[in-house]
């Protein structure tokens, strides 16, 4: 319950926040919506000599439409999210999933970008990322990068941020018209992390997969995507024998960690399932 | 480490502290300001008992620190009533036999009172779902999803008694 001291400090700007994290190097973690770091600081398995508090920086917040992208704040909360009706409109995949994650309270502090910097197999906007081909937007001392979603979780708690860099922002295109989609979660109870997960996004034309991606949650050391599963579907209609060959698939990529969310015999299949239950729900939203 | 000097409107009341950074916002208010009714059920972020109203969102006070309500208005139990009067969601835990232990009840009473702001007419799946942050190991729900639809109903009624 009770964390280690530490410095704190609040920045107004993301160079501020920057050039912080440069001069405190790596004693200091970035503090967002804070309902990861400081549960873990609190039991003790974090001891950052030094927070940098970037939730009174605006440049990192707001859900915004420009050049045929959309752009999320990596402090906008799950319920900003949620609330959203540009997400609503044009990625309604996030503001649904979103609501499958943790609970109200949690909602209102945590954020995409710290869901997405935790590399936490166990959360959602990894796999919800990797279905949607997002980008993220790093920014560091020399300036601003591009990684997409698919090459950012390294391993677990691992990913491609460095040291000195900051996630600014989840840059995404809008569905196009008739675009199917749909977040699969078992979960034990609402709140919990999944025991597994699958995000999907999908077009059809003339009854037949155009385009698929497959992200899946908490079945491996990070979230994957499931390309021998999508590879699978394409130019195929959603039928029992189509569906039968993507599980399989998702089931071979599958490598999870056995523990009270059961083993990992379950997992896997638990995996197949879930693909299965969003690939359909994604079909049937196809227009 | 240093304190840092942090005001902020707690319950309509102006106050100025110097706050050790790691001090847990749900400390802050027990141990320094006396404001008792927010509880500690956990230490994993998951029972909502330390539920209180920053900005005008629940928050659990457990997983902020009390330094970054610099500028904040955070709002209690004890800063419910009015004048003595009790608001709707306290009548409505009241009447509809909604706590029996009563560790719960500050954080289930916040949680209803921003909840109902956000959603003033909701269903009972709403009202469950919207509840999902806080646990409670006396009364089943049940009867706090009919405190809550209690005053959703009163507050309803006040509002066209006040238009």
């Amino acid at each position: 319950m009770i964390p280690p001291t530490f410095a704190y400090h609040a920045p107004r700007s993301v160079g501020e926040a920057i050039s912080l994290l440069s001069t405190l190097g790596d004693e200091a973690k970035l503090l967002a919506g804070g309902h990861s770091l400081l549960p873990m600081m609190k039991l003790r398995f974090a001891q950052p000599g030094a927070l940098i508090d970037i939730n009174r920086i605006p440049e990192l917040r707001g859900i915004t439409e420009a050049g045929g992208l959309i752009r999320i704040g990596a402090m906008t909360t799950e319920n900003e999210l949620i609330g959203s009706a540009l997400l609503q409109g044009k990625l309604p995949l996030l503001p649904e999933a979103a609501l499958l994650i943790a609970d109200p309270q949690v909602r209102n502090r945590g954020t995409i970008g710290g869901d997405i910097a935790h590399g936490d197999p166990g959360n959602d906007h990894p796999a919800i990322c990797m279905a949607l081909d997002a980008t993220f937007v790093l920014q560091g001392p020399k300036g601003e990068r591009q990684v997409k979603a698919v090459d950012f979780f390294h391993g677990t708690y691992m990913t491609a941020l460095a040291e000195d860099e900051i996630l600014t922002a989840i840059l995404v295109a809008p569905f196009a018209a008739g675009t199917g989609y749909a977040y699969q979660k078992l979960k034990r109870k609402t709140g919990d992390w999944a025991t597994a997960g699958a995000a999907v996004v999908l077009t059809m034309a003339g009854g037949v997969v155009k385009q698929a991606r497959i992200g899946l949650t908490n079945v491996a050391p990070t979230a994957l995507r499931a390309l021998e599963a999508e590879a699978a579907l394409l130019g195929k209609p959603i039928n029992d024998a189509a569906l039968n060959v993507a599980a399989a698939a998702v089931r071979a990529a599958c490598d999870p960690a056995e523990d009270l969310r059961g083993d990992a015999e379950y997992k896997t299949a638990m995996a197949g399932e879930m693909a299965k239950r969003a690939i359909r729900a994604a079909a049937a939203r196809c227009k | 480490m240093s304190k840092h000097i942090v005001s902020m409107n707690l319950n309509g009341r102006k106050m100025e502290e110097a706050i050790e950074p790691r001090t847990l916002l749900i400390h802050f208010l027990r141990e320094k300001m006396n404001l008792t009714g927010a509880h500690i059920g956990c230490e994993t972020s998951h029972c909502g008992a330390c539920t209180v109203d920053i900005d005008n969102k629940s928050v659990k006070s457990c997983t902020h620190l009390a330094v970054q309500c610099d500028g904040s208005e955070v709002k209690t139990v004890e800063g419910l009533a009015n004048a003595g009067v009790l608001h709707a969601v306290q009548d409505g835990f009241y009447k509809e036999h909604g706590l029996q232990c009563g560790f719960c009840t500050p954080g289930m009473l916040m949680r209803a009172y921003r909840f109902l702001q956000d959603n003033p007419n909701p269903t009972e799946e709403q009202v469950r779902i919207g509840m999902a942050g806080n646990l409670c190991r006396c009364t089943g729900y049940q009867n706090i999803v009919k405190a809550v639809l209690h005053a959703a109903k009163t507050l309803q009624q006040q509002e066209k008694v006040a238009a």
